[in-house]
């Protein structure tokens, strides 16, 4: 008597990767516009790029409709804390409270991998990546999604600090330059293009620093 | 004024029909200091007398957001305003939550109106001690609304609560016809003059008033006080032009209130430049 299964899931996969690399005073956050359900495309021109605040960005691929509502729930939770507090959520705080909304439903998860992307209270730049439920850490770069096991390993061999044999091993902010962080996330997004076929069409590339948000598009294969 | 057997609950009628709780709750409005609002075919300006206990301290917040297009001016008990406040900012998020679109400034007031009802009508609870002036923006254009402790609302073209508050309802009666398409700079002008009225003599400064304003494509923000004080500068230096906007029967009316004013804008004048630094607001926080 084998266990009865489900024969429907409230869940979908729709495809996509992310990536985001920390500055010494910049933040870049980019990821494909491809939306994508079992093997067919749904679209090609969909943004998984939220803004949260003045500087923080958050890129997350998985379930798209999950995706959305952890977006709303985020906006409508920084509106709240605009009215208390009289000013936007720095990046940090918005890191944590990112992981209590994903924790908040530990049992019936946001089908959502985030990548949270911008600056500090300091101005540097930083990235916090998530698991589904939560679980989270600031690092120096990151990449999620379904291209993240070919994007991943070419980020620790770029970026990496170099004893990674020396402990305590961290993920030092870049010594990159603004637009050689973005040369990097442009091949890389190009080589996860190649072999994943859930990434693909456009890349949107987010750059955050003293200045503000800035946003660009790259065209990739669309096969 | 105390009619003490019927005035203890406010589930209690008075045999002439009256809730006198209520009646109390909407003294407390009276009695808070002064608060105004009025609108154009575009804009909605509040603005109210921000007055600190002491010098040591800052002044109470009489204008809250509420959200990019809906914002609320309060007179008397501030502490239920706030309260208030909250819930009307959480009503907003909501529905934008939900609809993805703003909430009809008019669909609020009357969330607030059966809200400020239900206080009448249990014994354990009491009337909520303060009015709301509520500015907004919604499709259906511009708005000003006043809710009362009782849970009655209504829709002004301008108005005026709170202490020496009939002072500034004479002054919008009078102006009210030209407040349809004044401009923007118009609306904030008139809203000064009418807290000036309210002040009884005593000098206008941007340390003891807010304005608020949205419209025209502007999210509700507070103005902040060096802009107010070049207003105030403008129209009081201003002695014998006549105001802008002008009708035949207001600019008589206003002529001759401005000459009275001339003369004490203009003795003030000199102390005023002394008194620049007076100008600027206390640490807001």
């Amino acid at each position: 008597m084998t266990k009865q299964q489900a024969n429907w899931s409230p869940y979908d996969n729709n495809g996509g990767s992310c990536v985001a690399i920390a500055g010494a005073d910049y933040c870049v956050v980019a990821a494909d516009t491809r939306m994508s359900t079992g093997y067919s495309i749904l679209t090609r021109d969909y943004s998984k790029i939220c803004q949260l605040a003045d500087k923080c960005v958050m890129a997350s691929s998985g379930f798209q409709a999950d995706v959305k509502a952890l977006q709303k729930v985020l906006a409508s939770r920084h509106l709240i804390y605009q009215h208390q507090h009289n000013k936007q959520m720095s990046c940090p705080a918005m890191g944590q409270l990112l992981s209590n909304t994903l924790y908040y439903k530990r049992f019936f998860p946001y089908y959502s991998f985030n990548v949270l992307g911008g600056l500090d209270n300091e101005g540097k730049g930083c990235v916090f990546t998530y698991d589904a439920v939560g679980s989270y850490e600031r690092v120096g770069y990151s990449s999620q999604g379904s291209g993240s096991t070919l994007i991943m390993p070419f980020l620790d061999n770029q970026l990496k600090s170099p004893s990674p044999l020396l402990l305590p091993a961290q993920d030092a902010v870049t010594p990159l330059s603004e637009s050689e962080a973005v040369d990097l996330v442009k091949t890389v997004f190009a080589s996860a293009t190649e072999r994943d076929i859930y990434t693909g069409d456009k890349v949107e590339i987010v750059i955050i620093n003293a200045d503000g948000i800035h946003r660009d598009f790259m065209d990739v294969r669309k096969d | 004024m105390f009619r003490n057997q019927y005035d203890t609950d406010v589930t209690t009628w008075s045999p002439a029909g009256r809730l006198f709780q209520v009646e109390y709750a909407m003294e407390a409005v009276k009695q808070g200091s002064a608060a105004i609002g009025l609108r154009s075919m575009t804009h909605v300006v509040l603005a109210c007398v921000n007055k600190a206990n002491s010098e040591l301290s800052s002044h109470q917040k009489k204008i809250f957001k509420v959200d990019d297009h809906i914002g609320v001016a309060i007179a008397g008990l501030t502490a239920d305003g706030r309260v208030l406040s909250k819930y009307m900012r959480s009503e907003c998020i909501n529905y934008s939550f939900t609809y993805d679109s703003p909430l009809p400034v008019g669909r609020l007031v009357v969330q607030l109106a059966d809200k400020a009802q239900v206080c009448t009508q249990r014994s354990w609870k009491r009337p909520y001690g303060v009015g709301l002036l509520a500015a907004g923006l919604d499709e259906s254009g511009a708005h000003l609304y006043y809710n009362c402790p009782s849970g009655n609302y209504f829709e002004y073209q301008a108005f005026a609560i709170g202490s020496r508050s009939q002072a500034a309802k004479t002054y919008l009666e009078r102006r009210f016809e030209t407040f349809v398409n004044a401009s923007r700079e118009d609306l904030i002008k008139d809203a000064l003059i009418a807290i000036r009225e309210t002040l009884q003599g005593e000098r206008l400064k941007s340390s003891i008033c807010t304005v608020a304003v949205v419209g025209g494509g502007e999210p509700f923000h507070i103005l902040d006080p060096e802009t107010i004080q070049h207003l105030i500068d403008a129209f009081e230096i201003v002695g014998d032009e006549d105001p802008p906007a002008n009708e035949q029967g207001a600019a008589a009316a206003a002529d001759a209130e401005e000459g009275a004013t001339a003369e004490q804008g203009a003795t003030a004048g000199e102390g005023g430049d002394g008194a620049a630094d007076e100008g600027a607001a206390p640490m807001d926080i």
